[in-house]
């Protein structure tokens, strides 16, 4: 197909919305997830919505994203819980305790899925599309939902972005100046496990967290404001979900959630290297560029004593 | 008599099974310039957190001016260690000075002009308006200090709780944090500072809390810091050299 008859196609156009809002609505939330160091817990919350995307399955058989939506958060819930007992009560440090978590949530979730397609749920098909995700499953209705999570995500951080800014920045001077920073953190875990559920049919939980973390990533070597960073991130995802939808139709029907990831990372590659002041190119220059004209100076400080 | 600036009242906090700070009474009148000396371990950060609520605490009473620290919380100024926050965060100076006006503001309201005034206003209290666009990693660590300093001034707070300001900062930032202390004590505020510096404390503070997991002594520092007293807190560890200037030095 070329991009003329993709883009005309209905079908795909939906597609192209769902993922585009997708990628929106992941890097605005995916910046203060990295900010505030916690680009595991996204992944952590993304594995951790399996289990409980399978459970609200089980319990009223139908494949519907905002039954999904409560498994997850509450699936997360029970994760952040079990991170902070484990970090609390024993020596376990908090990446050992992502890891401990992500892992078994995943595992149980596994074993779930397997469940559910073994046994007569009816509709149960396309629920394994869930681990790496698959456009093609995607309804007029998911596309719906997606465009509703997006706006509410970015109506949210854009009401609170004083709040998340400082939360970010300085969680103990917030706390002191009365921000209730435990509901907050709650909050912003809430607004992440959103993202994920909507990403999941596109891209998948496996690999849902690239898409919170890497145009984050990407966008911070631009700037240094973070609203700027954070509609960067948003711009960066956006473009990601559009190129990986457009290639993927537009050869042999690849696989699109692996292609918007890859479209992150390529974007991620190119601001790594080319922003200017923090990309290693212009890094690379300034060095090389201070030492030429040190070399400079002490050979002409030489010259005049010579001479 | 005058109310109480700061009273607490048999504070107790733990981290693990053992308390860090135990069964904490003080008072601290209005207007005066305070510094907490002790040991590495005595619990100094831990009781400023514990007086903000930042750490749970097991037991203990708070109160500011009479009322409870809740209802005071906005009269109440706070600057972290400067290592308590990753300095590669997106914002500028004043970004980060104006975010002591945010409680002021309260929710759904925006910085807008006047908190930038206010923001600006600081930065040059602090000796810092010229880097106020200056993206915060490329501060050194005296000029970050200032920041964070500039911070809680924009509180505009009556009780101001400083956790180890002059740590790593240069000689002139030191003199120029003292001079801004002395500032805010002249105009009735009262300033809590953890020390660590003990040839300084009778130089800068007019009041000194001696502590080591409890309150060893509080008082004015002429009556306080003397080396009974501080041999006590120290536990014996310091090399006393009376000849010097200061009369002190720690080994």
């Amino acid at each position: 197909m070329n991009i003329m008859d993709i883009i005309t196609d209905p079908n795909t156009r939906w597609i192209l919305l769902g993922t585009m809002f997708l990628g929106l609505s992941s890097g605005v939330i995916g910046s203060f997830a990295y900010l505030r160091k916690q680009s595991l817990l996204g992944d952590t919350l993304a594995h951790a919505a399996l289990p409980g995307i399978c459970v609200a399955f089980m319990l009223t058989g139908v494949k519907s994203t905002s039954y999904f939506l409560v498994g997850a958060a509450l699936a997360g819930l029970v994760a952040v819980f079990l991170i902070s007992v484990l970090t609390r009560y024993s020596k376990i440090k908090q990446d050992a305790a992502l890891g401990i978590v992500l892992s078994s949530f995943f595992g149980f979730g596994i074993v779930m899925l397997t469940q559910i397609q073994q046994s007569e749920y009816g509709n149960q098909s396309g629920l394994d599309t869930f681990l790496f995700g698959q456009t093609a499953s995607m309804v007029m209705s998911d596309v719906y939902m997606m465009m509703t999570v997006s706006f509410i995500l970015i109506f949210t951080c854009t009401v609170f972005f004083k709040e998340f800014k400082l939360l970010s920045f300085d969680p103990g001077f917030a706390k002191g100046m009365g921000l209730p920073v435990v509901f907050l953190d709650y909050f912003i875990m809430m607004l992440i496990v959103a993202a994920v559920v909507i990403g999941i049919q596109a891209v998948g939980v496996v690999l849902m967290a690239s898409l919170l973390i890497t145009p984050a990533v990407s966008a911070r070597y631009w700037t240094e404001r973070l609203h700027i960073m954070v509609i960067l991130s948003g711009i960066f995802g956006m473009l990601s979900g559009v190129s990986g939808t457009l290639i993927s139709t537009s050869v042999n029907d690849l696989p699109t959630g692996p292609l918007i990831v890859l479209s992150a990372t390529v974007w991620f590659f190119f601001s790594m290297l080319f922003a200017p002041k923090r990309g290693v190119l212009s890094s690379v220059w300034r060095r090389v560029s201070t030492k030429k004209k040190y070399s400079l100076e002490q050979d002409r400080r030489k010259g005049s004593h010579s001479s | 008599m005058n109310q109480a600036a700061l009273k607490v009242e048999n504070l107790t906090i733990a981290y693990h099974k053992k308390p860090v700070v135990e069964d904490v009474s003080f008072e601290v009148p209005e207007g005066n310039l305070i510094g907490i000396i002790g040991p590495n371990g005595a619990g100094k950060s831990t009781l400023i957190k514990g007086i903000l609520e930042l750490i749970p605490k097991i037991s203990g009473q708070i109160t500011i001016k009479g009322s409870t620290y809740k209802t005071m919380r906005k009269s109440i100024g706070y600057v972290p260690q400067r290592e308590s926050v990753d300095w590669d965060f997106p914002t500028n100076a004043l970004d980060v000075v104006m975010m002591g006006r945010y409680g002021h503001l309260g929710w759904l309201r925006r910085p807008g002009k006047s908190e930038r005034q206010k923001g600006m206003e600081c930065l040059e209290k602090v000796g810092m308006a010229e880097y106020a666009n200056r993206q915060i990693s490329q501060l050194s660590g005296g000029q970050q200090q200032r920041i964070f300093l500039a911070r809680a001034l924009a509180q505009e707070a009556d009780i101001y709780f400083m956790d180890e300001p002059f740590v790593g900062v240069d000689a002139a930032t030191e003199k120029a944090i003292i001079q801004l202390l002395m500032e805010l004590k002249e105009k009735g505020k009262t300033v809590l500072v953890v020390h660590h510096d003990l040839s300084t404390v009778k130089e800068y503070f007019d009041w000194t809390m001696l502590l080591n997991k409890k309150v060893m002594k509080i008082g004015p520092t002429e009556e306080v810091f003397i080396p009974e007293y501080l041999q006590a807190t120290y536990g014996g560890r310091l090399a006393i050299l009376s000849d010097t200037k200061s009369g002190l030095l720690l080994k």
